[in-house]
């Protein structure tokens, strides 16, 4: 249950708000469209953009170059987002993103990040002890998949493409999307069909 | 200042800049001093140490540089890695 700001804490947002607009640093305007953007964005724009590297090689091999022009391409404005890597997995190799500074997330793609995404234990446990965390989840890797932890920790966001699931043959990309969930893109699931 | 191609060995430099005072780091503590290996250029982005501070601040490399993640922890799985974005400023060739 959420709870009714404080009096003093919103005084004090309206404050800050109000010293950024003077200095022209950002307009309320800006911030109404940037929470705007935020709710508008959803794992389901992510999963998407996986389903259709699955389907479409050009648009895999985009997807690679470019993360934020392949994210225009599904419609999404990128516009004073970070850019957008993609972290394809391979045969033998899996990406889990973690941001250890803080809470580094991919939120032009996937909206806004779970709670646990944010917690201190993911943020620590998840650089030191991937295959732990990985094992907590019920997830268990291909032998012989080695681990590729990364740390989100300056200017661009990531999303991991994972590899297509067998058993999917002929699927559509619709119905290949509904196999990527929140977690798949950040790496703490896999695909199952 | 250093460009470093990919495959380049690097050393992060063993520096702790907040134990001189306030400051804003983008390196994480558990990689000072540690050698990686170039994954690839990833452009250049403005020092975020300066920016979090109104300071003019400079446009410089970032690199996706991988680490052998049980030697950093000194327990892990053989052939884990851990892919992390840092500046150039940060680094330093290694033999």
């Amino acid at each position: 249950m959420a709870h009714a700001p404080a009096p003093e804490n919103v005084a004090l947002l309206a404050r800050f708000t109000a010293a950024l607009a003077a200095r022209g640093i950002v307009t309320e305007a800006q911030i109404a469209e940037q929470i705007e953007r935020t709710d508008r964005a959803d794992p389901r724009i992510g999963a998407a953009m996986v389903a259709r590297a699955w389907t479409d090689a050009d648009y895999h091999a985009l997807m690679l170059r470019d993360g934020s022009q392949a994210a225009e391409a599904m419609g999404v404005s990128m516009a004073g987002a970070p850019p957008l890597g993609v972290l394809a997995d391979a045969p033998g190799l899996h990406h889990l993103v973690v941001c250890t500074l803080c809470s580094c997330y991919p939120r032009a793609v996937l909206g806004y990040p779970p709670h646990w995404y944010k917690s201190a234990a993911y943020r620590a446990r998840a650089i030191r002890d991937p295959r732990g965390v990985l094992a907590e989840w019920g997830t268990s890797l291909p032998e012989a998949t080695q681990i590729r932890v990364v740390d989100s920790t300056a200017d661009y966001r990531w999303m991991v493409l994972p590899m297509r699931p067998a058993g999917t043959e002929g699927w559509d990309a619709d119905r290949l999307a509904g196999l990527v969930t929140r977690d798949v893109l950040v790496g703490t699931r896999l695909p199952l069909a | 200042m250093t460009n470093f191609a990919p495959g380049a060995r690097i050393r992060v430099r063993a520096d702790y800049p907040e134990t001189r005072g306030p400051c804003h780091i983008r390196t994480p503590h558990y990689l000072r001093g540690r050698e990686g290996v170039v994954e690839r250029p990833l452009g250049a982005f403005r020092n975020p140490e300066d920016l979090a501070f109104a300071r003019p601040a400079a446009t410089i490399p970032l690199y996706h540089v991988r680490f052998d993640q049980p030697s950093l922890w000194n327990e892990g799985e053989a052939g884990d890695t851990v892919l992390v974005e840092l500046y150039e400023h940060w680094l330093e060739p290694a033999g």
